[in-house]
Order: structure tokens, then C-alpha cells, then sequence
């Protein structure tokens, strides 16, 4: 039997892998799929504590946030697709119209 | 014993496409990368006795989610860029290591203990686990479930309303038909 501590250590490695890359990524399409790898690990941590905890709870919550994700991944490509359009690239370090 | 080997199989893979996803300079390349990482989630769920989230992982992430992102990816046909880094991201790399710093703190010092509930593995196993999460879903769940339907009405229309592509002075005679009829 796997303990489940293990699976909050795989799934914390790849949360802190997705936090660095959208730290210090350039590219915003990148950074949105860095977002994408913290939710999966987000879900595989909530499905772990369902199963060990014997509750569906989890199991339900880690839906959600996949509808979220595509609600996320549908919005901020839009945004993308706008910004591109407005002949501006798609780094984050070039996006500062609206910077103070 | 299949079962650990299973699950060391799946973390390193899950890892190393992780750390591809973060690293590779081609966008396109990190697409490829993050379907490989959605896979082996899926693999996790399994492992986990969720097949029906793996299945929805599998139908939604990589099969929309990614192919959302491909489709922007080759549409915006963004070339590989000598400077992939943020500008600043040594500063960004120190604040991402010290909230991974206090992540692993949190994980080393948490009880993870918990009140089990009433969903036993072979309650889960006689019956399915479609129709088990489907109970609780449309029971316990409902009022979220229809939210999120909501939601994603609300992200369809806001995806459409901003890529819609407005033509060149709409915008200007939509004010000058506004002003006119004052």
C-alpha cells in the first residue's frame, strides 16, 4: 500500500514546478499552461484524501476544478488572442499598458 | 508491489514533464510535454481508484483543454525566442523557491489525519464509480454542479464577446450614431 504522503509529495513537486514556471516564464501562453500543471496538481492531491478518507468529497471538488480549468483555459486564450491581434507579443514583460 | 512500481513509474514521469512543460523553449514542445504530464495524472487517478475522474481528466484536459491550447499556439505561430525568461526572473525565482520552501514545511508538519467518511473501496467496487459519484454529485452537490454550468455559459459567452473580431471603426460609429440621435 502506497502511504499518502507520497502522493502530497509528487503532487507538491509538481505544484511548486507549475508556481516556478509561472514566476519566470516569459511567454503568456506558457505561463497559463504552468497554471494548468498547479490545478492538476491540486486535483491529484484532492483525489488522494478522498480515497484514503473513504469520501467523494474530494472526488467532486477535483471536477469542478477541471470546469473551471477550461472556463480559465477558454477566457485567457481569448485574452491572448486580442492582445495578438492588437500587434502587441504575447510576453508578459511586453503587456504593461495597464501598469501604473 | 505492482502498485508501487506503478506509482514510481508515474512520479518521475509526471515530474519530468512537469519540469519539461517549464523548461522546453518551443511553446509548442511544452504543449506536447503537459499532454504527457495530463496523462499520467490520469494514471494517478486510476491508481487512486477514480476511474471516472481519470476518464473525465482524459476527455476534458487532453482532449479540449490541450487542443484548445495547440489550436492558439499554431494559430498565433509564436517562433521559438532566443530569451524564453522573464526579464526579472531571478527576482521571481527567489520568491518561488521560498513559497516552495513553505510548502514542503506545511507538508512535513501537517497530521493529514481526517474523520474517514462512508465511501468504502468496496462500496465503490460493487456498485461503480460513475454511479457512486453521481449519487453524491446529484445529491449532496447539486447547487454546485448547476453554478458551474452557469460558469461555463459565462466563460463561452466572455470567450466569443472578446475574440470576436471587431472591424476597424465600429467602435467610432457606434459613439457617432449614439451622438447623432441626441
Amino acid at each position: 500500500m502506497i502511504p499518502l504522503s507520497s502522493y502530497l509529495a509528487v503532487s507538491s513537486v509538481l505544484f511548486v514546478t507549475g508556481l516556478i514556471g509561472v514566476l519566470i516564464r516569459r511567454n503568456f501562453i506558457i505561463i497559463l499552461m504552468s497554471v494548468e500543471i498547479m490545478l492538476n496538481a491540486a486535483n491529484l492531491n484532492l483525489v488522494a484524501f478522498s480515497s484514503y478518507l473513504d469520501s467523494m468529497a474530494g472526488q467532486i471538488v477535483a471536477l469542478f476544478i477541471i470546469a473551471i480549468a477550461a472556463g480559465e483555459a477558454a477566457v485567457g486564450l481569448a485574452i491572448i488572442i486580442v492582445v495578438f491581434r492588437g500587434r502587441i507579443a504575447t510576453n508578459v514583460d511586453q503587456i504593461n499598458l495597464l501598469r501604473w | 508491489m505492482i502498485q508501487l512500481f506503478f506509482f514510481y513509474y508515474l512520479a518521475v514521469a509526471s515530474i519530468a514533464s512537469a519540469v519539461l512543460t517549464v523548461g522546453l523553449r518551443n511553446p509548442v514542445h511544452c504543449g506536447l510535454a503537459l499532454l504527457s504530464l495530463l496523462f499520467h495524472i490520469a494514471g494517478f487517478f486510476i491508481l487512486l481508484n477514480a476511474e471516472f475522474i481519470a476518464a473525465v481528466q482524459i476527455i476534458i484536459y487532453a482532449g479540449a483543454i490541450l487542443v484548445l491550447y495547440l489550436f492558439v499556439l499554431m494559430l498565433l505561430n509564436l517562433k521559438t525566442e532566443e530569451r524564453f525568461l522573464h526579464r526579472r526572473y531571478a527576482f521571481w525565482l527567489f520568491f518561488a523557491l521560498l513559497a516552495a520552501g513553505q510548502t514542503f514545511l506545511f507538508l512535513l508538519r501537517s497530521p493529514f489525519a481526517g474523520k474517514p467518511g462512508d465511501v468504502t473501496p468496496d462500496k465503490v467496487t460493487r456498485f461503480g464509480h460513475s454511479q457512486t459519484i453521481g449519487i453524491v454529485l446529484f445529491n449532496d452537490y447539486f447547487l454546485p454542479f448547476e453554478i458551474v454550468g452557469v460558469f461555463l455559459l459565462g466563460a463561452i459567452i466572455g470567450a466569443i464577446v472578446l475574440a470576436k473580431d471587431h472591424p476597424a471603426g465600429a467602435v467610432q460609429a457606434a459613439s457617432d450614431q449614439k451622438e447623432a440621435s441626441q
